[in-house]
């Protein structure tokens, strides 16, 4: 039988059809969920109400991120120290008793596993190349990155993933990202996603899954491709992809979920199928130039409001579209902006390295060459490191690492989601910035009245030597 | 789900437009652990306002919301739904809703029921005073003054209604498929069929 050249995406799909309806939404099965406590408590609630099992515990992996405290959770006694918010201790009890009552395994707030769902996915090798992957959050789509078909999902459809291992779903556009060329001194992964983002738009992959081609992403390390696959969400696709290659089983390989023996060369030998055939096509396509990317960064409440670091914060006359340059007069009137000023003139208060998108160990490796024998400025008032897990926290340890950042007069915490999103007690104050490695700018994301500013790793811990936006290329050299 | 093949009773007139899901259930009751209990927060600043029909007890545990245009519309938090069952509210009229609040009320057996505006302003002010009646089977919203409109509901949707059918229940009858899928992959792809930790 021949078959049409197909797509990374096509090729995954079709592996995971169970049914296909008359309209052409198809069952589809889900090989991996991981719940956490925020969205789930309702659904445990629905089986519990409709006497349902969870289909494949087997299958779904539980622990608790959002709403943690980043501060120690015992006290030395190894007993907890409540969380404050009693909505949060709830919520966290609740999938405390909801995992072992369904057969789930469980992952505690204070083991030495515990850290973001996305980052202990792919980190415990949970998360595959070629599988199908959800969760309730919409960062999912970081684990794309492995090329793992991977999206966040709603409560509702928690419970359905729960009791049958399936969700209905209608296919997906595929959009190419091709990212060529040679990439400069001090460009991470995070700029190239950012500048992708500003390039094509928040609304750009809108109904597309993107995949990300060419050789920038062929010789970025998996960390970085997690990075890049995390913030498809923000340029409006549900998910992203790269293709798995030796460099993703290198990744894989001994990880404590993954396959063994006969399994994993089984799995390899799939896996290399698995890449976009010649001829195939992708319904829309981008091409950019590697060497256009600078560090970037963003200026405004909408994630596409990129600019290298060396521009100036934009007019709203500088749009031609009429909605975005009222978008633009609100989101400059939000950060306080003034436009003409120049990025690197912009003052940060606050300092926020980790989230699922920045938080793995290179990331926290990238942060602390910055930090090294620096201090942070005197204007800083809050600049915190969170590892995306206890994994990453004990890697970082063991190089030191926490050693250089706490040097630097930065904060080393426990892992959790943080500051990416203003669910726990880690927020920035009303009015004030924060160069933050996460993923959304939103108006009041880090806390009420919180100013963002997105950019890499690198670039954060720059800043907060500096006190200001900063080129991480312009650092006097430490001597 | 309960079934729902009629609904009959009090109506809220409340008749409001665009009334998104922030008015429906506000931002600082998403950190909830059940379903239950939201019909507390339900239209929380409206309750406010003085003279409101959620206040009213003359609308107390009314089973019928009726309401103005783009009802739903905003955020797709699906608590919206939740809170609207807590109070009471099995069936929503109006003259169009977000397609997101109407996929998240059928999703929990809500009847969303989509009318002309005339026919919205005539139930507004029968509401006052009298019941209305709602009867899925044969698609029409009466009244006790003989007025009768009859309105569209998807084929599909009405059968689950009807049957008390919800997507996972009916996803869980298909599980000879879903079993012979993962026999299938065991073979296949034994590494995902899979996920457990090698000694
Ligand atoms: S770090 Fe932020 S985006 Fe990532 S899982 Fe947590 S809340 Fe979601």
């Amino acid at each position: 039988m021949t078959t049409a050249p197909r797509t990374l995406y096509q090729k995954i799909w079709d592996a995971h059809v169970v049914d296909t309806r008359d309209d052409g939404t198809c069952l589809i099965y889900i090989d991996r969920h991981i719940v956490h406590e925020v969205t789930s408590p309702q659904a445990f609630e629905s089986l519990r109400a409709a006497g349902r099992p969870v289909r494949r515990p087997d299958l779904t992996l539980a622990v608790p991120d959002h709403n943690l405290p980043t501060t120690a959770r015992r006290d030395s006694a190894g007993n907890r120290i409540p969380i404050a918010d009693p909505q949060s201790a709830q919520q966290l009890e609740a999938l405390e008793r909801n995992a072992p009552a369904f057969g789930i395994r469980y992952i505690g707030d204070a083991d030495p596993e515990q850290g973001i769902v996305h980052v202990i996915g792919p980190e415990q090798g949970f998360s595959l190349p070629g599988a199908t992957i959800v969760c309730g959050d919409s960062h999912t789509a970081c684990n794309g990155g492995l090329g793992a078909l991977a999206f966040g999902i709603g409560t509702s459809e928690v419970e359905h993933v729960l009791a049958t291992q399936t969700l209905l779903l209608k296919q997906s556009k595929t959009f190419e990202v091709r990212v060529e060329g040679t990439l400069g001194a001090g460009v991470t992964p995070k700029d190239v996603i950012l500048h992708v983002i500003g390039v094509i738009g928040t609304a750009g992959g809108t109904g597309y899954v993107i995949e990300y081609t060419g050789n920038v992403f062929r010789e970025m390390s998996v960390e970085g491709r997690l990075t890049v696959s995390n913030m498809s969400i923000e340029a409006g696709a549900r998910a992203g992809l790269v293709a798995p290659d030796e460099t993703t089983f290198e990744y894989v390989k001994g990880r404590p979920y993954a396959p063994k023996g006969e399994d994993w060369d089984k799995a390899v030998a799939w896996w290399k199928s698995l890449a976009t055939d010649e001829g195939a096509t992708y319904d829309k396509s981008v091409f950019i130039r590697a060497e256009d990317i600078q560090p970037t960064v963003t200026w405004g409440t909408s994630p596409e409001d990129t600019s290298g670091i060396g521009g100036v914060v934009p007019a709203p006359e500088d749009f031609a579209d009429a909605s975005k340059r009222d978008a633009v007069k609100h989101s400059l009137e939000y950060m306080g902006l003034t436009p003409g000023t120049r990025l690197t003139d912009v003052e940060v208060q606050n300092i926020f390295i980790g989230s699922c998108t920045n938080s793995r160990i290179e990331d926290i490796r990238a942060a602390a060459e910055v930090l090294k024998g620096r201090r942070k400025a005197g204007n800083v008032k809050w600049a915190i490191v969170v590892p995306g897990s206890g994994l990453v926290k004990a890697q970082a340890e063991a190089e030191g690492l926490d050693k250089i950042i706490m040097d630097a007069g930065l904060e080393w915490r426990e892992p959790g989601c943080s500051a990416c999103l203003a669910m726990n007690p880690d927020k920035v104050p009303a009015g004030e910035r924060c160069a933050s490695t996460s993923n959304r700018n939103f108006t009041g994301r880090q806390g009420p009245g919180s100013r963002t500013h997105l950019m890499s790793p690198a670039m954060a811990a720059a800043a907060a030597v500096t006190g200001k936006l900063t080129d991480v290329r312009d650092l006097a050299p430490v001597i | 789900m309960q079934p729902i093949s009629h609904v009959a009773g009090k109506a809220i007139p409340f008749g409001r437009k665009n009334v998104d899901t922030d008015v429906i259930i506000p931002a600082h009751w998403l950190k909830t652990i059940t379903r239950e209990g939201l019909g507390k927060g339900a239209f929380e600043a409206v309750k406010k306002e003085p003279g409101n029909v959620f206040t009213d007890e003359t609308w107390a545990g009314a089973p019928i919301l009726v309401a103005g245009d783009n009802f739903g519309c905003g955020s797709s938090r699906e608590h919206a739904a939740w809170a609207l069952l807590d109070m009471g509210v099995t069936c929503v009229i109006a003259p169009s809703f977000s397609d997101i609040f109407s996929g998240n009320a059928f999703k929990n057996g809500i009847l969303t029921v989509a009318l002309p505006q005339e026919a919205i302003d005539r139930l507004m002010d029968v509401a006052r005073e009298h019941p209305i009646d709602v009867d899925l089977d044969t698609q029409t919203v009466t009244t006790p003054f003989q007025d009768r409109f009859t309105f569209e509901i998807d084929a599909f949707r009405k059968h689950c209604l009807l049957n008390g059918l919800d997507e996972v229940g009916l996803t869980m009858a298909q599980g000879d498929a879903i079993g012979s899928y993962e026999a299938k992959a065991k073979d296949a792809l034994p590494f995902l069929a899979q996920a457990t930790v090698a000694a």
